[in-house]
């Protein structure tokens, strides 16, 4: 990595669990080049000046979802914000908010992956089909009904952003709703019911105080926050209906 | 059984184990979380035929045609015969496919394609296919994930692979998990080069691994350089940007790849023609232009036009949304009104762990397939969509044949097996609780992929490649004397990039060695010193590059396996045209 022309201060988290007793800021100066972004610039750090810092990254190009950090107090992707939007100003550069610390911006998202793993985050189709018959139809239209929500990168900032999880983690979450929305829109999906108790549940959908933080700073305009609105809706008539039908749930 | 790595290959393999037999427990151990493997970061598709004009036969011969004869017929054979119904699998799980308006899925069109037969998820198929893969993983109880393990060595004992070892970054502990069977879907090593389209963690683990413990790494040399990367950090814009109708244009503003034999430049390009020509063609033809003085100066080197503007907002947004971002975000370029600045950058690895069509390496027990293997798909040039169909055909059959294998062994007695593991465990550790160190892993790194840049690009000399062979011989010898200042146990990324740039080092010094001495000219593999023409009578050969401790790899040569397409002239655009026409007079007749 060349030097840079400009030379910004970075104000990094730091906590070495072995050695720190608590966070604290340590201010470094970056020089760098205009098209910089703030991974690379925590990069030259870690190559030029203290290779103890530790961080997650890894495609450099918003798609694997390793990167996501606070930028003075946002939650965004360390690879797709420019260290020249924040300049001649210092930049402020914390681990995600809401997640226990591991070390340094590294957090601990056991949580995340459990939610994600409890959510039945698959197709479960109506009756399974044979390879030989070719893939399961599915018209552009029905496609678009659930398009958009299966593009999450998994970056966690809008667990970031969410105040409810923020004061209680029981609660599922924005990303994860919208991937349960995801397949529950899926016409090739008939696995509904089988995700609707978590769905309904305070834990699910209705845990949500529809602060929509979420979908602001999501950088792949997944929109849980539609998603989980959508949910509220529906969520409110099968509840209805259980009470008239209570051997089960309508579809 | 373990299997190491968990993108698209490795993924898919556990899932295969799972299905063949539930009662086998299968450890997935992979350094990053499996969403975050470089799978994620594939664009453009995946190559399945499905068209009426289209067969096995024209997907057979363009991959061969396109690996320049060196691929291993065979496996094309196996390879073509079932990417379709493993792309069908993948929908079957879910995977988003674009859709034609009668609900089939669609398909587009792919350089060195003769027909259209590339499956795509808009411009993150790659995405789609490794968050099906791993969200479908989850169904299956057997598999248990080993999550930011980071592993440093394979355990071999009584000639067979039982085991590996690995880090738990999260504390730094070493875990030792033992195995009748290893796979291997670690990837590439594209960060042996400076400018690359890949992610921080391809860096070729694996493969040194498997080398380390005496298996070949197969045709090295033939390194991809993508044509159409972001100048500065490499990122890659797709292929599907040309497949869409984009173009290629000089400092001039004239598509320059009807020059390079690749014309008659038509407004919207047939297939296998111009901008659809295959990738190491369009990289030379973009070097040979900066040699001309056609190529565009920025401060991140030269450049040429990728011109998307003809297609419009509406279908750039709809088609390629991800390249629409990059440009916007990290370039401030508008593709629907600018062109996009774009240079050649390393993107994939053709060589590999030589694996068989069955993907058992030479290494009994163990197993490998997508990038970090070689099993003689890819050749001298791989074509695009290739690769994400690679790694699900042939992660199914290793996780098949491994789960096969694991039932017809017995286990050793762990003591034996611990022992070695012991001993692996210090050697990785050794590197941080060493004192006396003096040397800066980034700066090695750095030395290195500038080197290989240098004596190993697009076209290469003797001086270069011997220049570039002692560079890394000289940085192997640094690394003895590495100095890691983080000496700490939680999530010590300095470490784990020190054991990173070790895995590199080799891996660098057997594509290197596999270049200098291949004395010819084919795909990939370009020299400029007297070697300029393909050499079908010395070297029809793979190289297999051993290793030998501290001394340069030993260079052997294999027979490439030949079924039914014997070499003959590589040609795309008009002349394509007239050599198929002559391959088929010459099938007639004969």
């Amino acid at each position: 990595m060349a030097e840079g022309t400009k030379t910004i201060e970075m104000e990094i988290l730091r906590y070495r669990p072995e050695q720190d007793k608590k966070p604290f800021y340590q201010t470094y100066a970056v020089a760098f080049d205009n098209d910089w972004s703030v991974l690379q610039g925590l990069q030259y750090i870690k190559d030029e000046l203290d290779s103890s810092l530790s961080f997650r990254w890894s495609c450099r190009m918003a798609i694997c979802g390793s990167c996501g950090m606070m930028i003075d107090d946002v939650p965004r992707l360390g690879c797709r914000t420019f260290l020249r939007n924040y300049y001649p100003n210092k930049l402020r550069v914390g681990a995600l908010e809401h997640f226990p610390i591991e070390r340094d911006l590294v957090v601990v998202v056991d949580d995340f992956i459990n939610k994600l793993e409890n959510i039945k985050p698959y197709l479960i189709p109506k009756q399974p089909r044979k390879l030989e018959q070719g893939e399961f139809l599915q018209t552009p239209e029905q496609l678009e009904k659930y398009r958009q929500f299966s593009t999450c990168i998994n970056c966690m900032l809008c667990y970031a952003a969410c105040p409810q999880y923020g004061l209680d983690s029981k609660f599922t979450g924005p990303g994860i709703l919208a991937l349960m929305h995801r397949y529950n829109s899926d016409s090739r999906d008939d696995g509904r019911d089988e995700r609707l108790e978590l769905g309904h549940s305070e834990q699910g959908f209705w845990g949500c105080t529809a602060v929509a933080y979420c979908s602001e700073v999501c950088p792949k305009s997944v929109d849980p926050a539609n998603a989980i609105n959508q949910n509220k809706m529906g969520s409110a008539v099968d509840y209805f209906l259980r009470f008239i039908s209570p051997q089960g749930t309508a579809k | 059984m373990a299997i190491v790595g968990a993108g698209g290959t490795g993924l898919r393999a556990a899932i295969a184990v799972a299905e063949t037999d539930p009662s086998l427990k299968v450890a997935l151990v992979s350094k990053v979380y499996p969403m975050r493997s470089h799978t994620v970061a594939a664009e453009g598709g995946a190559a399945g035929v499905v068209r009426d004009d289209d067969s096995h036969e024209y997907h057979f011969n363009d991959t061969v045609e396109g690996g320049d004869w060196l691929c291993d017929q065979d496996v094309v054979e196996y390879f073509v015969a079932h990417c379709t119904e493993n792309l069908v699998q993948l929908e079957h799980w879910g995977c988003p496919w674009s859709r034609k308006s009668d609900g089939h899925i669609n398909v587009r069109a792919f350089g060195g394609m003769k027909v259209e037969r590339t499956w795509f998820a808009a411009d993150t198929s790659g995405f789609h296919m490794l968050h099906t893969l791993f969200q479908t993983s989850i169904k299956y109880p057997s598999i248990k994930r080993f999550d930011e393990y980071f592993c440093v060595d394979i355990v071999i004992e009584d000639g067979r692979c039982q085991g590996l070892v690995a880090i738990e970054v999260a504390t730094g502990k070493f875990t030792f998990i033992q195995a009748k069977a290893v796979i291997f879907g670690t990837g590439g090593a594209g960060r042996v080069f400076r400018e690359n389209t890949n992610g921080g963690i391809v860096t070729g683990d694996g493969m040194a691994m498997a080398y380390r413990h005496g298996a070949p790494l197969r045709d090295m040399e033939f390194m991809q350089y993508h044509p159409t990367c972001m100048p500065g950090t490499g990122l890659l814009f797709t292929e599907a940007c040309r497949g869409e109708g984009g173009l290629l244009l000089n400092k001039d503003g004239y598509r320059f790849l009807q020059d390079y034999g690749l014309g008659p430049a038509e407004e919207k390009p047939r297939n296998k023609f111009m901008e659809l020509g295959p990738r190491d063609r369009l990289s030379q033809a973009i070097w040979h232009e900066e040699k001309k003085g056609r190529t565009i100066s920025t401060p991140h080197g030269e450049v040429v036009h990728l011109d998307l503007r003809h297609l419009g907002k509406k279908k750039l947004l709809e088609r390629l949304p991800l390249i629409y971002e990059m440009a916007e975000e990290y370039m401030g370029i508008d593709p629907a009104h600018e062109c996009i600045p774009v240079r050649p950058g390393i993107h994939y690895t053709m060589g590999g762990i030589y694996a068989n069509l069955m993907t058992e390496t030479p290494l009994a027990g163990l197993y490998a397939a997508g990038e970090c293997a070689s099993n003689g798909i890819h050749g001298a040039n791989r074509l695009g969509s290739n690769s994400l169909v690679d790694i699900i055909v042939f992660g199914k059959l290793a996780g098949v044949e491994a789960a096969q294998f694991a039932k017809s062994v017995k286990n050793t007695n762990p003591a034996l097996l611990e022992k070695q593991a012991s001993a692996a465990e210090d050697r990785a550790l050794a590197l941080v609780t060493r004192t006396d160190g003096k040397e800066k892993h980034s700066v090695l790194r750095r030395e290195m992929g500038k080197s290989m840049e240098n004596g190993c690009g697009i076209y290469r000399t003797a001086p270069e490649m011997q220049a570039t062979c002692e560079k890394i011989t000289e940085l192997r010898e640094r690394y003895k004397n590495l100095n890691v200042e983080d000496k700490s146990s939680v999530w010590n990324s300095d470490w784990l990039g020190a054991l990173e740039v070790g895995f590199l080092l080799d891996v660098a010094e057997a594509i290197a060695y596999s270049a200098l001495n291949r004395k010819e000219s084919r795909g990939a593999h370009q020299r400029l010193d007297g070697y300029e023409h393909r050499d079908d009578v010395d070297y029809l050969k793979h190289t297999l590059a051993y290793y030998t401790g501290d001394g340069a790899p030993q260079i052997e040569y294999q027979d490439v396996i030949i079924t039914k397409s014997r070499p003959g002239t590589r040609a795309y655009g008009a002349a394509g045209v007239a050599a198929d026409e002559q391959r088929m007079k010459e099938a007639d007749n004969g």
